[in-house]
């Protein structure tokens, strides 16, 4: 199956007096993994259930390759979704779950024993889900997701509450899919989480876009930083002053943003500072997430 | 597969994948049970000189008839069920994902609910049969149970009890709240519909009005029930009965579908 690509097109939705969405626009490519990215209440979950026609859109249109997602023949295996607060019946067992759904996708017992053992669910198959851990039903809802092999994947969330290795796990497999030709959206509010997974990010705030580029232009967007340890703080400081630039103390040294190593270092051989670091940083893209979702308050 | 077909297949597995709907019949057929025994008893056995309260095919007829007088919360409960515990624990955005044509995924349950109601008209009559019939043969006039009448009784008990199902579904539809659908169920079916048939009964001219209470056209459907024994009431034809049973459960459905299965799930 050739995956589609989501998008949404002027998407609004209110509850009641509460705008959670409003005219939202963005693309999610094939083959790639897409953040979807946005504080806590910013409506990443709320567009996700759009998209999956759980909820009704008050404006606009979410679309699957095309057409919306219930209009598909069979939807289930198409997009393969785990969203926050979707429910187990605590008295299933993790294997009943899967089985429970398996018809409407078209696959067997045999492929639920299969994906629970992708999510290295095997030993707690037939135990109830009642009894699972937060990450254990996390797993679970992957394994769900995944459960028809489907061309895409809309996952909301899916590293909360998994252990570091879990995390770790979890991008590489995901990286693996979008390498498939699949296409992956994955939200989070900490883009530190998926920073080292995704290749495009969508930012919203407030229910609106803030920002939609490949990761590595929105880490363009953020200065790099210069980090300089010096035995002679208060020169340093001063040599700041005189210049116009900050200087921020940090772990044992300090950081001088927008201002390139080559230009520090040659102010400080000027000005007679020794200098045992001399560095420059990469961009902090959680302060470029911060500063984008906090523009929009 | 049709899509119908997978979601009722669906639901099947949903359902008989937690202990609920077992439980719940074996505590109908234990409950049918109980009271089919100590009705049988209460019926045959007399006082020292007096003449039993009813006898022969009268007091068996009587007997078989609580399958419907007492037992339809069981059914109504299951039926409602089948809604109730995927909004109470969320599954309803699986499903609706694996399924997110609504109306198929609410026909799916009520067919469900009416197998799964059959299938608890015989746990019942199970239940009823198997302590009823030894009183009635060793203290009364007999167990009849080849008699035509007593056949018919117990297997339009059985249809009954899948109707109950289906208006079950219809009406967890329209209350999704688990605690607050049973607990409607109860005080619907334990008090307010048999003090409303026996108050309607009392008054000329609204008697017509209490035949069509849900459960006075289940009895019309079974032909006896201990209310309408109680009550001076005419009720419906069997036909009719079913008619009207089928007709709460396709309003409730109709209203449900409309509320429930029309909101946004979140
Ligand atoms: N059913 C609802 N009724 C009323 N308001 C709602 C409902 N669902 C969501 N909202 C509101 O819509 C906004 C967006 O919520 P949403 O759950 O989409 O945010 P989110 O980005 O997923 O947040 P989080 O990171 O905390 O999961 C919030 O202000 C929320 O309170
Ligand atoms: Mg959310």
């Amino acid at each position: 199956m050739e995956a589609p690509a989501l998008e949404v097109v002027g998407l609004g939705k209110s509850f009641g007096s509460v705008r959670a969405v409003d005219d939202l626009s963005f693309r999610v490519e094939p083959g790639r993994v897409t953040g979807f990215l946005g504080p806590n209440g910013s409506g990443k979950t709320t567009t996700l259930r759009m998209l999956l026609g759980l909820v009704r859109p008050s404006d606009g249109r979410a679309l699957v390759g095309g057409h919306a997602y219930a209009e598909h023949p069979v939807p289930g295996a198409l997009v393969g979704a785990a969203l926050e607060a979707t429910g187990f019946h605590p008295g299933r067992t993790g294997a009943a779950h899967l089985a429970a759904y398996a018809p409407q996708v078209g696959v067997g017992r045999e492929r639920c024993r299969e994906v629970l053992e992708q999510v290295g669910l095997t030993a707690a198959a037939d135990r109830k889900v009642g009894g699972y851990s937060l990450g254990m039903r996390q797993h679970l809802g992957l394994a769900t997701a995944l459960l028809a092999d489907p061309p895409a994947l809309v996952l909301d969330e899916p590293a909360n509450g998994l252990d570091p290795e879990g995390i770790v796990w979890l991008r590489g497999f995901l990286r693996h899919l979008a390498a498939q030709g699949r296409t992956v959206l994955v939200s989070s509010h900490v883009l530190g989480e998926v920073q080292h997974t995704v290749d495009d990010v969508v930012v919203i705030a407030r229910g609106s876009l803030v920002h939609a580029s490949s990761l590595s232009e929105l880490a363009a967007t953020a200065g790099a930083r210069t980090y300089v340890e010096t035995p002679t703080p208060e020169r340093l400081a001063e040599l700041c002053a005189e210049r116009g630039w900050t200087c921020a103390p940090t772990g044992a040294g300090h950081e001088v943003p927008d201002v390139p190593a080559a230009e520090v270092g040659a102010a400080a051989y000027a000005a007679g500072l020794e200098l045992h670091q001399l560095a420059t940083r990469g961009a902090d893209l959680e302060d470029v997430f911060l500063r984008l979702t906090g523009a929009a308050a | 597969m049709s899509r119908f077909t997978a979601a009722l297949a669906a639901e099947w597995r949903k359902l008989t994948s937690t202990a609920l709907w077992w439980v719940l019949a074996l505590g109908m057929a234990a409950y049918l049970a109980f009271v089919g025994a100590a009705m049988a008893f209460s019926l045959t056995v007399a006082p020292e000189g007096q003449a039993p309260p009813l006898g022969g095919l009268d007091a068996a007829l009587t007997v078989y008839g609580v399958l419907n007088a007492v037992g339809y919360v069981f059914p109504l409960v299951v039926g409602t069920l089948l809604v109730t515990t995927e909004v109470r624990h969320k599954t309803l955005t699986q499903t609706l994902l694996a399924e997110p044509r609504r109306g198929v995924v609410l026909g799916a349950k009520l067919v469900l609910a009416a197998g799964i109601g059959l299938l608890y008209g015989v746990a019942g009559v199970v239940g009823l049969v198997a302590a009823g019939a030894p009183v009635l043969s060793a203290v009364g006039d007999g167990a009849f149970l080849g008699d035509p009448q007593v056949v018919r009784a117990l297997l339009l008990g059985v249809l009954v009890t899948g109707l109950w199902a289906v208006l079950g579904t219809g009406f967890g539809a329209v209350v999704p709240h688990q605690v607050a659908a049973v607990v409607a169920i109860l005080a619907f079916t334990q008090f307010v519909e048999p003090i409303a048939r026996l108050a309607l009964g009392a008054v000329d001219g609204l008697s017509v009005v209490s035949a069509y209470l849900p459960g006075a056209a289940a009895d019309a459907v079974v032909g006896a029930s201990l209310v309408s024994q109680m009550g001076d009431v005419d009720l419906l034809p069997a036909w009719a009965g079913a008619l009207v049973l089928l007709g709460y459960a396709a309003a409730l459905t109709f209203a449900g579908r409309l509320t429930t299965f029309a909101r946004d799930v979140v």
